[in-house]
């Protein structure tokens, strides 16, 4: 592959700045390579040129060390860190393991023979040599609260591992001075906690070990999209079929797709016909026919035949490529409810911090004997209680699933302010043509006393000259029929009344009652025909051959067969749904009224909708705005959330709140049962997380011993504060199980 | 002795207070600035460098190099800039921030135990 861009390798066996010189002079010797530059730190090759990347890696091979190409694939990224989690998990369990190992039968010998103190010097040796015991698995099983907790204070800030550090260090301290001397405390209080600080590393490594499982899963829903993508594409060249990586691909290279393959890169069909499967990136399950002319998009699956289509988006710029960004942005970004717990975060670790100080002073002073053994309880449960985690993770962790669970139902959600705002909407705002309706007029109704095919084939051949949208309508309808149109003389569009035109010796004419009425043409029956159309919302034509009225022919831009029971979902959701068109009155009220629709606004001039959004949020309703994304742009930019309907154009992509894979209305609905979904599901975690923190420091510090006459043991402390992370974000990971009500339904 | 371990723990509060509310903001003014070379290092817990000076109005690429496996580490969010990077390990990931106006503007991991700041000016 050749190309003039910068190339970047990976380089191993480099090492010093020799290398770089024998590296960068073994380069110059490549034809093409106009800039070869180490970087040692990286370790990467930077070429510049008209260069071939495999001459590149041969030359940096003879002069003996190995160079691949630099890899930043979303999907290797995803899968390196898979492995990596699956190693740092099983790296947790195993310093849980013995952690644990230790501080089980610490506990149970507490628990069972109850000698825990230190009176005499052999129990001082005893308790002396479990405690280095303990020292060396606090430092093997949890040094990396010690270093991050450290590392943290260094930088004026604290963190999780400060809290585990400080509670786990005082508890091996304070037991480490009732070994080392004993006179220093009353004899209550010469007890020992080695199994605390054991049982609490233990415990909190158990916790991340679970959360990494957890956390793992939250990532399914790109993932999936992740795995559309294939490897390698089969590229035709001199009339061989090539099997190249896939970042080799350049716009232009023709490639084959044979039945059950996927689409690599997007592109055009340039030969065959066949069933694409576009569900993954649409969520619509039907498959849809692709012939000569129409694009495809990487990642659909290829069902029936073979297409050899021409690439015309590759790499990032492909739409899955974009879709992927996307919703991995939109998982990252911020959902405004999040913003209390955000400012208590900030703050919450050295909170915590001054309130096990006073805990532990309100014990020294008012508390009863031991107070020194009650002091350093209270301080070790409160630190290690606080669980600054799950406040940090009850937001990112349903974002990142309710994102994701969107993507997999065809609705790229921009970021968490539009989530939370979908959530929110009371009333919805939809444009007419092409999100209620097919947005392509077609022939509905022709009544008339000739041979109906006759009469198409003269009207059509009148309109084949005409550029008017219900022009084509008639047009299509004929070349449906494959009817033989004739040549037109003498055609005449005259405004506002219709057309006119002699065919084969015939005078036609098709338009409204006053073109009748201009050209002397008695109407007849008609009028009743065409009114009763008209009240079904389509927009009808007399018309006439040779003086005389012959019928009426009615054109509709037909409704979508999904149209009314998306509606419907909709105000069972408690929206209110308006219909905003250009059309006249009478035909979108006919419109509404087999849509079920609350309110209708007709003869509007597209800067209205935009104006109509805008009166409608100054009433305090919180707007939501579907429309294709294009027309409607300033509309859906002023609602509250703008919803581009109409398979994922860019220019939708960039600008709405929240794209619609599919042409349906039925994705608004998702997208708005999804978004309330996601928002229960923040809140139950943010208000789990609050709870937890509010009620088990106080807890902790001990108000609950004038009832119980216990104080919380600090190992229960680290077994639930272990767990409240993991809570979060299994509760997070039910978003999974989400489903419309339309599938649920089905 | 009870007045010593009152005073030691009034000290302690006062010393939280002050190294972490009150010497963190006295802090501020140290801001590395960020050019091709700066790495940002991602390990136990903490940026460093963890306030980065750039110039405003300017697209910047800042280098993080992830050398802590556990997940919080993996991504880096700078929420108000609407930029997020996925931090592949023992590797440096470059992540583009556009041209922002003057300000500061926090960056963390999603569950905002590492904490940084970015400098425009």
């Amino acid at each position: 592959m050749s190309q003039k861009e910068k190339q970047v390798f990976a380089l191993s066996g480099a090492s010093c700045a020799g290398c770089v010189r024998k590296i960068e002079s073994a380069l110059e010797s490549v034809p093409g390579v106009e800039d070869a530059k180490v970087n040692l730190a990286e370790k990467t090759l930077s070429v510049v040129g008209d260069v071939d990347q495999a001459r590149c890696i041969k030359a940096v091979e003879d002069a003996g060390y190995g160079a691949k190409p630099a890899r930043k694939d979303p999907r290797e990224l995803r899968e390196e860190q898979k492995a990596e989690d699956q190693r740092h998990y099983r790296q947790l369990l195993w310093r849980c393991a013995v952690a644990l190992g230790l501080g089980i039968p610490l506990m149970a010998w507490g628990l069972i023979t109850g000698e825990m103190s230190v009176t005499t010097p052999n129990e001082q040796l005893a308790w002396g040599a479990v405690g280095l015991l303990t020292l060396a698995v606090m430092v093997f099983c949890g040094g990396h609260f010690y270093t991050g907790g450290w590392k943290a204070f260094r930088h004026h800030n604290a963190n999780m591992d400060t809290l585990i550090a400080l509670g786990t260090a005082a508890a091996w301290l304070y037991s480490m001075m009732v070994v080392l001397a004993p006179g220093l405390l009353p004899e209550a209080a010469r007890h020992v906690y080695f199994e605390a600080s054991a049982m609490i590393i233990g415990l909190i490594n158990l916790g991340q070990a679970l959360e990494v499982r957890a956390r793992g899963k939250t990532s399914a829903a790109v993932e999936k999209l992740l795995e559309l993508q294939d490897t390698s594409a089969l590229v035709l060249r001199d009339g061989e079929e090539v099997d190249i990586p896939l970042e080799e691909v350049q716009p232009g290279d023709r490639m084959r797709v044979r039945p059950g393959e996927k689409v690599p890169v997007d592109g055009v069909v340039r030969v065959g016909s066949s069933l694409v499967d576009e569900s993954m990136l649409t969520g619509e399950p039907v498959p849809v026919k692709k012939v000569e002319g129409d694009s495809v998009s990487a990642g659909t699956l290829n069902k029936n035949g073979t297409l050899i289509f021409e690439a015309q988006k590759v790499g990032a710029e492909t739409r899955l490529s974009q879709i992927i960004e996307m919703v991995r942005n939109a998982q990252n970004s911020r959902v405004p409810i999040a913003r209390l717990a955000d400012q208590i975060s900030a703050i919450f670790v050295p909170t915590v911090m001054i309130i096990a100080v006073l805990a532990a002073l309100v014990w020294f002073n008012i508390g009863p004997d031991p107070r020194a053994a009650h002091m350093l309880v209270v301080l070790t449960s409160v630190l290690i209680i606080a669980c600054p985690c799950a406040l940090g993770l009850a937001t990112p962790m349903s974002v990142m699933v309710g994102v994701g669970k969107g993507a997999e139902h065809g609705v790229l959600i921009r970021n968490g302010k539009a989530l939370q705002q979908a959530s929110d909407l009371d009333t919805l705002v939809v444009d007419k043509t092409g999100t209620l309706t097919e947005g392509a007029p077609k022939l509905t109704d022709m009544e008339t006393d000739l041979d109906k095919d006759r009469l198409l084939a003269l009207l059509a051949s009148l309109e084949a000259g005409s550029e008017h949208p219900l022009a084509e309508a008639i047009v299509q309808a004929a070349k449906e029929k494959e009817l033989q149109l004739s040549e037109v003389e003498d055609f005449e569009a005259i405004t506002a009344h219709g057309v006119r035109g002699n065919i084969a010796g015939k005078q036609v004419l098709l338009g409204n009652r006053k073109l009748l009425e201009r050209e002397g043409v008695s109407e007849g029956d008609w009028p009743s025909r065409a009114k009763a159309l008209a009240q079904q919302g389509r927009t009808a034509m007399y018309a006439a051959v040779d003086g005389k009225a012959v019928g009426v022919i009615a054109v509709a831009d037909p409704i979508r067969d999904d149209a009314k029971a998306a509606v419907a979902r909709l105000q069972k959701a408690g929206l209110t749904v308006q219909m905003l068109t250009g059309d006249n009155r009478a035909t979108a009220e006919a419109v509404a009224r087999q849509l079920n629709i609350d309110e209708v606004h007709a003869d509007l001039q597209p800067e209205d909708k935009e104006k109509l959004v805008s009166q409608l949020q100054d009433k305090g309703k919180k707007v939501g705005m579907a429309g294709d994304g294009i027309n409607d742009a300033p509309a859906l930019a002023r609602a509250d959330v703008g919803f581009a309907i109409g398979g994922g154009t860019d220019v939708a992509i960039e600008t709405a709140d929240v794209t619609l894979m599919r042409s349906s209305l039925h994705g608004v609905a998702d997208a708005i049962e999804l978004s309330r979904a996601t928002l229960r599901n923040i809140k139950q975690n943010l208000f789990g997380a609050f709870i937890y923190n509010t009620l088990g420091i106080p807890i902790a510090a001990g108000i609950l011993y004038p009832v119980t006459g216990a104080l919380l043991s600090p190992v229960i402390a680290g077994a639930a504060m272990a767990f409240s992370s993991v809570t979060v974000v299994s509760n997070a990971n039910r978003l999974r199980l989400f489903r419309p009500t339309q599938t649920q339904g089905e | 002795m009870d007045l010593l371990v009152n005073i030691i723990g009034l000290l302690l509060i006062a010393a939280i207070v002050w190294w972490f509310w009150l010497a963190a903001k006295g802090n501020k003014q140290q801001s590395v600035s960020a050019d091709e070379k700066l790495e940002i290092l991602v390990n136990d817990g903490v940026y460093e460098p963890d306030r980065i000076r750039v110039s405003a109005g300017e697209e910047t690429v800042l280098h993080f190099r992830r050398e802590d496996a556990s997940p919080c580490a993996e991504w880096v969010l700078f929420p108000d800039l609407e930029v997020s990077a996925q931090l592949a390990l023992d590797q440096i990931t470059e992540v583009t921030i556009p041209a922002a106006d003057a300000g500061e503007y926090p960056f963390h991991c999603q569950m905002q135990m590492y904490r940084g700041t970015l400098v425009v000016e």
